[in-house]
């Protein structure tokens, strides 16, 4: 696919203005949302349903002084956002938006550029965006900034590996790493058990694990919540954009909602039928036409925005060491284990060894690496600790502490045995 | 294969300058944080290179893996040890420069001539018919990866994990103690309590006068002495505590000299 220059202009123009309306939107959207599942409104008051907002709150950011602190590095002050909104601004030159059309007379897929390892682009400028944060923190001259850069990218490389990981099992159905091949193989029906429903051959249902695995590691990869640990507002005020302000500070608030739309579309290109009309929707011819693959694209890419909404709205942060625990210790053995597992079907179903017997061999095989897997994790439970009996002691440990069940009362146990009617649950504890 | 600029040649010519100069830096930065970003900015332009070339897959690796992990770890390292004072000059072990000399030339030489020896009479079958061989490039990658070189990718990544668990038990630093869990420190903290009366709660804040309210400004008790804990001990070590009692001297004077004049008055 050689695009003329121009052609490739007019892709390159239409994607960032895309993006810059798009994120301007999802502010909105977002402030909107969190607003609904926390029973207030959000911002309605400016423009219609207070689209405005989001707008001026931009603009506003625009014409702020652009203020400096005196210590920083004045350099890398200024090419850290550089970094990290170019950054985010690269990962959508290989999402594909669309099939291919023809434009002008030429053949062309509606994507920005395809390459055999785009996926790779992808995970390549995330890693160039992790500059950005940290440059952030550093040049800054603050700990806190410095603690929360470090934080970030110390999150970011971490969840990069399960995101790669959770990727391998869809280059290997696919094979390929291009992003346009990977949606195309996403169009072949899918027959389960036989049927012929016009299913697509989806990705995130062939491979769940991969998917529950990425779905988690891209809210990581975001700094989203709940794991927003590099902006813990308790902890470091607001983490690597501490001192920034104005334009800077609105580049990163630019990078960040960019981003959280890039691993939504990656997301929607890898798992779920990236341009493809949504089922049974595909069953109707003309809604398989090319040109509508943005709007199918835009409408999957705004549900993953509303569950990374729905999940800030719903759960707390985590502590840094049971995120990290959670990263190390659980996505990446699962990653890697769902490899071999998918790998190893993989090859007996192109060597035809899953027809007859081979397939019971299989399925008994990960029946009892799954029985070890429960067996080898199961940890026996704790003894409880012996329930104390006898007379308490109203000051174990230097502070007064009530009687636990099966406990008597000193003094009382004397006095309320006099009375017939209340003595008995004193006599029936001391048995 | 889309290559990503036409002119190979004109690529070479930018992004070969640039590189050296990423490399010059490296060296000639006194700031230890400047000189492993212009390694990165050494490795991003080889990978531009790689691009010029076709070689899609180098590039892309070489930027997740070089300039993404390695680099960002040496950064990482940098910043957190905060190694940003520049070296001193004065050689510390003997004759080191000369050895580094040395070993300089030697691996340039082994360099040129290692690598000019094994291509020199090797005829280059081009990109072409590489690619050709295994249906696409990184097909044929893969194919040599985990093919003909497997063992020597293995070897090599075992001998990089024996490495890097050496370098955790050299690193690691033996706990004479068992370290306190958050259960057991608060059990200490009710314990302290029980027996001595310490607070259990948190330390009281730095105090707030008309003219100070830094963290070197400690709290006043409701008598006017000055709470100990509300200031850190380092600044305490440092002595640049301010005097609060001092500062708060004008306002008691003035409550002082009303409550005489009141106690006369109730006098008369």
């Amino acid at each position: 696919m050689n695009d003329p220059w121009w052609l490739m202009l007019i892709k390159v123009v239409v994607v960032v203005v895309v993006l810059l309306t798009w994120t301007i939107f999802n502010v909105w959207f977002e402030r909107r949302l969190v607003g609904k599942m926390q029973h207030r409104l959000g911002p309605i008051m400016n423009g219609p349903f207070g689209l405005g907002q989001a707008l001026a709150d931009g603009m506003k950011c625009l014409f702020k002084e652009d203020f400096m602190p005196s210590m920083v590095d004045r350099v890398l002050f200024v090419v850290a956002p550089l970094i990290a909104g170019t950054a985010a601004f690269t990962a959508w030159a290989v999402i594909p938006l669309g099939g291919e059309v023809e434009m002008f007379g030429i053949k062309t897929y509606l994507q920005a550029t395809d390459l055999p390892v785009a996926v790779l682009v992808l995970l390549a400028v995330t890693s160039v965006a992790i500059y950005g944060f940290v440059l952030a923190g550093w040049s800054s001259n603050s700990p806190y900034s410095l603690l929360g850069a470090l934080r970030s990218s110390a999150q970011m490389i971490s969840y990069e590996v399960a995101m790669g990981l959770s990727l391998v099992s869809v280059f290997l159905a696919s094979g390929s790493m291009s992003t346009h091949d990977i949606v195309e193989a996403q169009r072949l029906p899918m027959t389960p058990f036989g049927l012929s429903l016009g299913l697509q051959n989806w990705n995130w249902l062939i491979m769940l694990p991969a998917f529950v695995i990425y779905v988690i590691s891209m809210v990581g990869e975001t700094n989203r919540a709940p794991f927003d640990l590099p902006e813990a507002e308790s902890e470091l005020v607001s983490g690597y954009i501490t001192e920034y302000s104005g334009f800077k500070y609105a580049i990163y608030f630019l990078a960040e909602y960019i981003n959280m739309a890039t691993v939504s579309a990656i997301a929607t290109t890898l798992f779920m039928g990236g341009y493809l009309p949504i089922w049974p929707l595909n069953l109707i011819e003309p809604l398989n036409n090319p040109w509508l693959g943005p709007i199918w694209f835009v409408i999957k890419v705004q549900l993953f925005i509303s569950f990374f909404v729905w999940i800030r709205g719903t759960l707390p942060r985590f502590r840094y060491d049971q995120f990290m625990k959670l990263g190390w210790k659980g996505l990446i053995p699962v990653a890697l284990v769902w490899i071999i597992v998918f790998a190893t079907f993989t090859e007996l179903r192109t060597t035809d060894l899953l027809n007859g017997p081979g397939i019971y061999i299989a399925i008994g095989v990960m029946a009892l690496l799954v029985f070890g897997i429960v067996m080898l994790t199961d940890r026996p439970e704790p003894e409880p600790p012996p329930i104390p009996t006898g007379e308490v002691d109203a000051f174990a440990g230097g502070y007064p502490v009530p009687p636990l069940p099966g406990q008597v009362l000193p003094e009382l146990s004397a006095v309320v045995a006099s009375t017939a009617e209340v003595a008995e649950p004193a006599s029936e504890r001391s048995e | 294969m889309i290559p990503l600029i036409t002119g190979a040649e004109i690529t070479f010519w930018i992004a070969g300058p640039l590189a050296v100069l990423g490399g010059i830096g490296l060296i000639a930065f006194r700031k230890a944080v400047y000189a492993a970003l212009s390694m990165a900015f050494t490795m991003v332009n080889l990978a531009v290179l790689y691009a010029s070339l076709d070689a899609m897959f180098l590039t892309f690796v070489q930027i997740i893996v070089y300039t993404g992990a390695i680099m960002m770890l040496f950064l990482f390292v940098l910043m957190l040890v905060g190694v940003d004072t520049p070296d001193s000059l004065v050689e510390t072990l003997r004759g080191q420069r000369v050895a580094a000399a040395v070993a300089g030339i030697g691996i340039a030489g082994l360099i040129v001539f290692g690598i000019g020896g094994a291509l020199a009479g090797v005829k280059p079958v081009g990109l072409e018919a590489a690619n050709a061989a295994y249906e696409g490039n990184i097909n044929g990658l893969s194919a040599l990866i985990f093919g003909r070189y497997v063992f020597a990718f293995e070897f090599t990544s075992a001998l990089l994990i024996v490495a890097a668990v050496g370098a955790m038990i050299l690193g690691q630093r033996a706990r004479v103690r068992h370290k306190l869990t958050q259960k057991e420190l608060s059990k200490v903290r009710m314990k302290a309590y029980a027996d001595q009366g310490v607070h259990p709660g948190s330390l009281p804040n730095s105090g707030v006068l008309a003219r100070h309210n830094s963290i070197a400004t400690p709290g006043l008790l409701p008598d006017g002495t000055v709470s100990d804990h509300s200031v850190s001990e380092t600044l305490a070590a440092r002595g640049v505590i301010v005097d609060a009692p001092a500062m708060s001297k004008a306002t008691a004077e003035l409550f002082g000299s009303i409550e005489s004049t009141m106690a006369e008055e109730g006098e008369e």
